[in-house]
């Protein structure tokens, strides 16, 4: 399963696995956003620790999340992502949007 | 101008699929220079990204197009990738290359493809010609190998490997 969603109270963690290219995304952005439509959701936290690869697609997910949350009038993280994985979001620049969490919720 | 140690050409059908199948062929192909696992991410990503492109804007979607890649691995730790479609091509490159331009935002593209390419390898150029199609080569020179005399002379070596510096996984 590319992405998997737990809830916490108004908390909602979506664990994603394995690639995120252009062609896996599509099937994760819609797992998720069912999750978060279908619950009350006023944080959604998206769990990167499994994620082995990202190419820009992956910054378009996670953009799209976080517009989302915010019409909602939620908020919306991004956690444990690899090393390599945090360069290619900060080239984004999408860690001033949506802060990017490591261990024990520093932000990175 | 360096020696070529060797080369590969590739081509197949623009379906979303091949986007992992490419990174993964070229991930194979380029362990043979031994290279640090950062900057085969970072191959890998330029990749996806040019693939990527081709797929969804070269072809709008049908799979019926053609790409083809090209690499080839030099004696100065080089890596060329030539990666090319016969699809809509690009009316302006400049425009094209600027960070968040895109032209498919309904479906979440970030418009920061060119902007990967361009910071994960050492060189990027673009030619495109409307209605022909876009050929894109990128260049990057992969760092020495230090403490492992294996490496020196561009051969891998597994068994000389030291663990944890890094091997080509995945
Ligand atoms: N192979 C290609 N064929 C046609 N147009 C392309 C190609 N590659 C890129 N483009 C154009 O350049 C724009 C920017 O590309 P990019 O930086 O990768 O952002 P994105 O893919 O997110 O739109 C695309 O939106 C598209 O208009
Ligand atoms: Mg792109």
């Amino acid at each position: 399963m590319p992405v998997t969603t737990s809830l916490d109270g108004a908390v909602l963690t979506a664990r994603l696995s394995g690639d995120i290219d252009h062609f896996t995304a599509a099937d994760m952005r819609s797992e998720i956003d069912r999750a978060v439509t279908m619950n009350p959701v006023s944080e959604l936290v998206l769990d990167f620790s499994a994620v082995n690869f990202m190419d820009s697609s992956g910054i378009g997910l996670v953009m799209g999340r976080s517009k989302l949350m915010s019409e909602l009038g939620g908020k919306c993280s991004v956690c444990d992502p690899p090393a390599y994985i945090v360069k290619v979001m900060k080239l984004s620049g999408i860690d001033k949007l949506c802060p990017i969490l490591g261990e024990g919720g520093v932000r990175l | 101008m360096k020696r070529c140690l060797n080369e590969m050409k590739l081509s197949f059908p623009a379906r979303g699929e091949n986007e992992a199948f490419a990174r993964a062929c070229v991930s194979a192909f380029i362990a043979q220079l031994d290279p640090y696992v950062s900057e085969l991410a970072e191959l890998k990503t330029a990749v996806s990204e040019a693939v990527t492109n081709s797929i969804v804007h070269g072809y709008r979607g049908r799979p019926g197009g053609v790409i083809s890649m090209q690499v080839r691995l030099y004696s100065d730790r080089r890596v060329y990738i030539r990666i090319r479609d016969k699809g809509c091509g690009i009316a302006d490159i400049t425009q094209a290359m600027q960070p968040l331009f895109t032209t498919a935002p309904e479906e979440e593209r970030a418009g920061l493809g060119f902007s990967v390419m361009e910071s994960f390898t050492d060189s990027l150029r673009v030619k495109s010609s409307r209605g022909h199609g876009t050929s894109l080569v990128m260049e990057k020179t992969l760092r020495e190998r230090s403490g492992d005399e294996s490496v020196k002379d561009g051969i891998s070596n597994k068994s000389g490997r030291k663990s944890g510096t890094g091997s080509p996984v995945r």
